[in-house]
């Protein structure tokens, strides 16, 4: 493999402060991660990311089609890292939505894909802007259970280090990956430090392939069968019991959250994504004008930091719960059965597709207290 | 016990068999014929043979080569996602003509057009087999299926699809177009060769479709069911090579 | 510095965008925290172009906003579309070559409306080209968002190319940011107050 060596090579030689966009931190993070190969197809607000890949991967050794649709583009990854290769795809909207099929193959066959979900308004063609409506789809959508993993970040910096702890995640574990980010942070240009892995102590995971393995067959090697259809529904249900006890097992090592001021606070807001730079700015707010706010934020919505929280709403002895998004009711649901059992009040902030400010959290924070 | 084992191909997986194919279908010759032309061109190793659903998905095992089982439709990209991270590999997709021309058809003719160095293998057997016998894009005028039981009429529902013919005119010369039948065995393997062939020497898209029985489905005995093959779907589907690098085409 | 929050509106290639990348860049180069996010919705193809900047020491909350400290509306229809941006702390700016047909759109609410003879003086005094230039030299007079050399500096890394092939670009451009500048600087001292 002649290319080899020129994929091991350092993308850059020190650390290096940027001031870009957030499609443009993810191809750098999917370069400093060792991608080797991208498929896409053009959708609003994701399309940078082909744009800055196209230009910087040729230069890295590193491959891309434009594929004729999203179902393609999935299918393509599922192919390239079953051929044991780190692929990845970026979509959003109705690109999401046919990735579902793709993404639903990956969760039944434990495929390491890695995708990047670029929110934009819905439903349907919606907005091609910015939103939080793909939270239930991305955590489970497909006719399954929702093996998934997924970071939603809120600042470029994030989607940096996410993105390579994103294809991490996906070879360590082999479930689908998912960064969820939205058009704001897609498009928005906002300062970050890049690196290179290694130079930070992090290991990335070698990949290796699930067919097309060296060796002959039948002499050193067995023929690899990837099943992804079972003739019995016991068959089924002992897969995906195994496959859930799994995701349940490893669930603790890989749920991420921020928390901030949650001692002693009379209302604990709770927000994902973008929303939470808004709601950590209220939190100051508040706190300065004398209201007791907290903050809880999950980082990985699946899974979900549910124990977490509990503590959190626990200590503080919170008696409100604010679930404020860009969305109608999307981390609601998932939060609510995540809880289930708890009895603090959940009072909700719902603004779908449009942006959430300090302002607009502090307003219905005064108006609920 | 006392049986003759028939001579199997190299590339067959074993335990597998006997395969789980209904007794008179079309995919044992074919899948026969793949095996052979493997073990000729002594790829078991390098081969990727992957599945669509439909009959095709009960190959899954088939070959003692390494395999992957896809979706609906889907076969297709996911040979081409293969094949351009790992090039060195031979790509064998295997899909049936509602798989190929119907709900993936968009990744049939793009994967022509970008003239992926791929090979798929179609199975045309005019239904959908494994869902109970609907009609499919290769359902011949007047013929009845579960969803045309008064017969085929294309005037609400057009006519046949002709993959080859289109596919040939969507490729550059570089590519390997044909149309083969299961009743002629010995062109049959010489396609499969000449397509996998093309793959392996970086020429281009390499596509057979094969016509093949269905017994089950048609509700024919096998006098029937050779009648259906020969004297309905073979005038209508012509057998031949529509485009080879390897020289004129064999009508 | 204390948040700075603008919103730069103007129609389809008068270079919204590219002054609030400079503008951005330059902020960022001088170490402060600045986010820059264009509107990118269906409009960016014919309508209205809206780049949403924002400048703080601290690190920067949300990247959009209700209510901008500075608005410049360059076209009528970039006036009708940005009038939601203000209220009574916002500086509202206009270029005053379309003063007539904008009044009725111009806020209700506003610090201070602000028209500047920025089209008339890139046609007549410097070259067309130019204008989104003075532009951005107005809002460097209005904010202090960055400094006039960082602002210079940042024009010469981005039209560094345009530069080499003819010097003489590198004077106009500067000269039409020093106007805006100046053309900012005064308004603020006699504007019509509102």
């Amino acid at each position: 493999m002649g290319g080899a060596r020129k994929f091991m090579a350092k993308i850059m030689e020190e650390p290096r402060k940027a001031f870009i966009t957030g499609n443009e931190a993810v191809t750098w993070g999917a370069l400093a991660a060792g991608a080797e190969i991208m498929f896409g197809y053009p959708i609003t607000p994701q399309n940078e990311v082909m744009h800055y890949w196209t230009r910087l991967a040729p230069q890295y050794g590193k491959g891309f089609l434009q594929t004729e649709d999203e179902l393609s583009a999935g299918f393509t990854v599922c192919g390239a890292v079953q051929g044991g290769k780190k692929a990845f795809t970026a979509t959003a909207g109705p690109g999401n939505v046919l990735m579902q099929e793709p993404f639903g193959m990956a969760e039944a066959m434990r495929l390491p894909l890695f995708a990047v979900i670029q929110q934009r308004g819905g439903p349907s063609s919606g907005t091609v802007v910015y939103s939080q409506q793909e939270v239930t789809l991305t955590t489970f959508g497909g006719n399954g259970e929702g093996h998934r993993i997924v970071y939603s970040t809120a600042s470029h910096q994030e989607i940096y280090d996410y993105t390579i702890k994103g294809f991490n995640t996906a070879w360590k574990y082999r479930f689908p990956t998912f960064l969820l980010g939205d058009g704001y942070q897609a498009k928005m240009r906002e300062p970050l430090e890049m690196y290179n892995p290694e130079d930070r102590g992090i290991k990335m995971i070698e990949t290796y392939p699930l067919i097309g393995l060296p060796g002959h067959i039948g002499d050193n090697r067995e023929p690899q069968h990837l099943c992804n259809i079972y003739s019995l529904e016991e068959e089924l249900y002992e897969v995906v019991m195994k496959v859930s006890a799994e995701y349940e097992k490893i669930s603790p090592e890989i749920v991420e959250y921020e928390e901030k001021e949650c001692e002693n606070a009379d209302i604990i807001i709770l927000t994902h994504g973008v929303v939470s730079r808004a709601a950590d700015d209220a939190v100051k707010a508040l706190r300065a004008q004398g209201i007791k706010a907290g903050y809880f934020r999950p980082i990985t919505l699946r899974p979900f930091p549910q124990k977490q929280l509990r503590e959190a709403i626990a200590k503080s002895g919170a008696k409100k719960l604010l679930i404020a998004e860009s969305a109608y009711g999307q981390l609601d649901r998932l939060t609510k059965q995540e809880i289930y059992g708890e009895t603090i009040k959940i009072e909700n902030l719902f603004m779908p597709g449009v942006g959430i400010i300090d302002y607009d959290i502090i307003n219905k924070i005064k108006s609920i207290l | 016990m006392g049986m003759i084992a028939p001579v199997t191909p190299k590339s067959w997986y074993l335990p597998s068999k006997p395969h789980k194919f209904c007794p008179g279908c079309g995919h044992g010759i074919v899948l026969k014929a793949l095996g052979e032309t493997i073990d000729e061109l002594e790829i078991q190793d390098k081969v990727v043979f992957g599945c669509d659903i439909g009959c095709s998905l009960l190959a899954w095992n088939f070959f003692a080569c390494d395999s992957t089982q896809t979706h609906h439709g889907r076969t297709t990209p996911v040979m081409v996602g293969i094949k351009r991270s790992r090039p060195e590999l031979v790509t064998i997709g295997y899909m049936g003509d509602g798989g190929g021309y119907s709900i993936g058809s968009q990744h049939l003719l793009n994967s022509a057009v970008r003239n992926e160095k791929i090979t798929l293998i179609l199975v045309n057997n005019t239904n959908y087999g494994m869902t109970g016998g609907q009609m499919a894009p290769t359902t011949l005028p007047g013929q009845k299926t579960e969803t045309s039981p008064y017969g085929r009429d294309p005037e609400l529902t057009g006519y046949p699809t002709k993959g080859p013919e289109f596919i040939a005119e969507l490729t550059p010369a570089s590519a390997y177009v044909a149309r083969a039948t299961v009743a002629k065995y010995k062109q049959l393997k010489r396609f499969l060769r000449n397509a996998l062939r093309n793959q392996m020497e970086g020429n281009g898209f390499s596509f057979v479709e094969v016509l093949s029985t269905c017994p089950t489905n048609w509700r024919t005995n096998a006098q029937q069911t050779w009648n259906f093959l020969e004297e309905e779907m073979e005038p209508y589907f012509p057998i031949g090579e529509l485009k080879s690098p390897f020289g004129k085409g064999d009508k | 510095m204390s948040l700075i929050k603008i919103a730069l509106a103007g129609e389809g290639g008068q270079g919204v965008q590219s002054i609030a990348e400079i503008l951005a860049e330059a902020a960022y180069n001088e170490n402060k925290q600045t986010i820059y996010i264009p509107n990118f919705g269906l409009e960016q193809r014919g309508g209205v172009s809206i780049a949403f900047i924002q400048f703080s020491d601290k690190r920067i909350g949300a990247p959009k906003f209700n209510k901008a400290d500075v608005v410049v509306a360059l076209s009528e229809r970039a006036v009708e579309r940005t009038a939601i941006y203000s209220d009574e702390n916002t500086l509202f700016v206009y270029d005053s070559g379309f003063k007539a047909e904008a009044a009725e759109a111009l806020p209700k609410e506003a610090k201070k409306i602000i028209g500047i003879a920025a089209i008339d003086t890139a046609n007549h005094e410097l070259h067309p080209r130019v204008f989104n230039i003075i532009i951005m030299g107005a809002v460097i007079g209005l904010t202090n968002v960055v400094s006039f050399e960082g602002a210079k500096a940042a024009l010469e890394h981005k039209l560094a190319y345009k530069f080499e092939k003819n010097p003489d670009l590198r004077e106009l451009n500067f000269k039409a940011l020093e106007i805006g500048k100046n053309m900012a600087e005064e308004s603020l001292k006699e504007g019509v107050a509102k």
